[in-house]
């Protein structure tokens, strides 16, 4: 049985049967809308998350099958104080696969351990959140044509961003790419990354302006400041409106440079950028349905 | 220069570095143990200038190398019998140590799970460095 902690649990050749498979479904959605009949996809969602939980709902709605779950710690036994262990172990009498998110990291890990049923990785706290990369690499792989090869900037949150550093993590096994990291000081992207990078020889740089870097960028990747990840409000204050993409910058970049955001957006991107063919930040959240399907249907070990 | 005695079966940790051996002897929980244990602080050394030394007499098999080598692998441990040097162990540094350290990360799944040990995993093993299984935070606490 297996689970999904880290977009390293799937060899890149895995991957590339995994996007090759989601491929498939955006082709041929039909095929595969009663693919999970009479399968159960648990949501434990100890915290709120409705975009993830519902792209997780439509993947299972769409292969046919049946969701049950809780979307906030508040509305489970966990208000109760019940382990993750336990609630897990229950989970697992009533549903084929789980998919949490939870606000301490490793939470998921505990549950995985033991589980009777694939458990996927939703998102724990400010450490991996594994299908949200899946559908980053899903969409940069459509959209551009290749993994690899590329400039990336990843810009805003890079210290708590979790989805930045599951995609830096899973970028770091293709060839010929080259990482702009771009915050302010406070938010800078933590050492065991920037050390892994220069063990690998992996070319990186750290700025603050994102003016000075876009003419580079092949890609962007932009990032909310959350506030759930400050323990201190005025810190939060200081640095959510630290960089706005906006039509001006876009004028600076590549003709075919490609905007990401996992979303949901505050004021990091404005609206008006919206309407810019290089925005791909709509595209992606439909490739994460897709991609959630082909994991869904993988990790039931289900094939057509 | 202080003299103690030799130790009839037992184990000497020499090559430690000055000042740690107190810390050793409670990570070793050597407090826990009803056996002779000399600790000797700042001998002259010739390699290290300071050293401490811990001699200890008991069961070589009580002493939980994993620990030791996670401590400092540079420690020399020399296996006593019969009042001899019969054998030096080399410490290997442990691919895993469970419950001897604890994360402080606080948005670590260990700080409210109940029961769940606390592991930590080895990450770079030229840099002696150990990462949390679970949320991967890097052990920094110097001994």
């Amino acid at each position: 049985m297996r689970h999904l902690m880290s977009p390293l649990d799937f060899t890149t050749e895995e991957l590339e049967e995994l996007f090759d498979l989601a491929g498939d479904i955006e082709r041929n959605p039909q095929k595969y809308a009663h693919a999970c009949e009479g399968k159960i996809l648990a949501t434990c969602f100890y915290e709120p998350s409705t975009r993830t939980r519902l792209s997780f709902e439509s993947a299972m709605t769409r292969l046919g099958g049946r969701v049950i779950g809780f979307s906030d710690a508040n509305s489970s036994s966990a208000a109760k104080g019940e382990s993750v262990s336990d609630t897990i172990r229950v989970i697992s009498c009533y549903a084929d696969i789980c998919a949490m998110r939870h606000p301490k990291e490793g939470a998921p890990m505990v549950a995985a351990e033991k589980s009777l049923i694939p458990v996927i990785n939703a998102g724990d706290g400010g450490h991996q959140h594994p299908t949200q990369t899946l559908t980053d690499l899903l969409t940069i792989r459509s959209l551009n044509g290749t993994l690899g090869g590329f400039t990336l900037g990843l810009c805003g949150d890079l210290k708590f961003g979790r989805t930045v550093h599951s995609l830096i993590n899973a970028l770091v096994r293709y060839n010929n790419i080259r990482f702009l990291f771009i915050s302010p000081e406070e938010l800078k992207v933590p050492d065991y990354i920037t050390d892994m990078l220069r063990e690998k020889n992996i070319p990186y740089e750290e700025v603050i302006r994102l003016e000075d870097v876009m003419p580079q960028l092949d890609l962007l990747y932009m990032t909310r400041v959350q506030k759930e990840r400050f323990f201190n409000e005025e810190d939060y204050v200081r640095l959510k409106d630290f960089y706005i993409l906006d039509a001006g910058k876009m004028k600076l970049a590549k003709e075919n440079m490609l905007v990401l955001h996992p979303l949901p957006r505050v004021n990091e991107i404005s609206v008006e950028v919206d309407e810019d063919p290089r925005a791909a930040y709509f595209r992606q959240a439909q490739y994460g349905v897709y991609v959630r399907m082909a994991l869904i249907l993988t990790l039931l070990n289900i094939k057509l | 220069m202080l003299n103690v005695g030799k130790i009839e079966e037992g184990f000497v940790l020499d090559h430690i570095k000055a000042g740690k051996s107190l810390s050793l002897y409670e990570h070793l929980q050597l407090d826990k143990l009803d056996c002779t244990v000399a600790i000797i602080k700042n001998a002259r050394s010739a390699k290290m200038g300071k050293k401490d030394i811990l001699k200890v007499e008991c069961d070589i098999n009580t002493l939980d190398l994993d620990v030791l080598a996670f401590i400092d692998h540079n420690i020399t441990v020399n296996v006593i019998k019969n009042g001899d040097i019969v054998e030096k162990k080399e410490l290997v540094l442990p691919r895993q140590i469970k419950n001897v350290i604890r994360c402080h990360n606080p948005r670590c799944i260990t700080s409210i799970e109940q029961g769940l040990p606390h592991i930590f995993l080895l990450a770079d093993e030229e840099k002696a460095v150990y990462r949390c299984k679970y949320c991967e935070e890097k052990f920094s606490e110097k001994f």
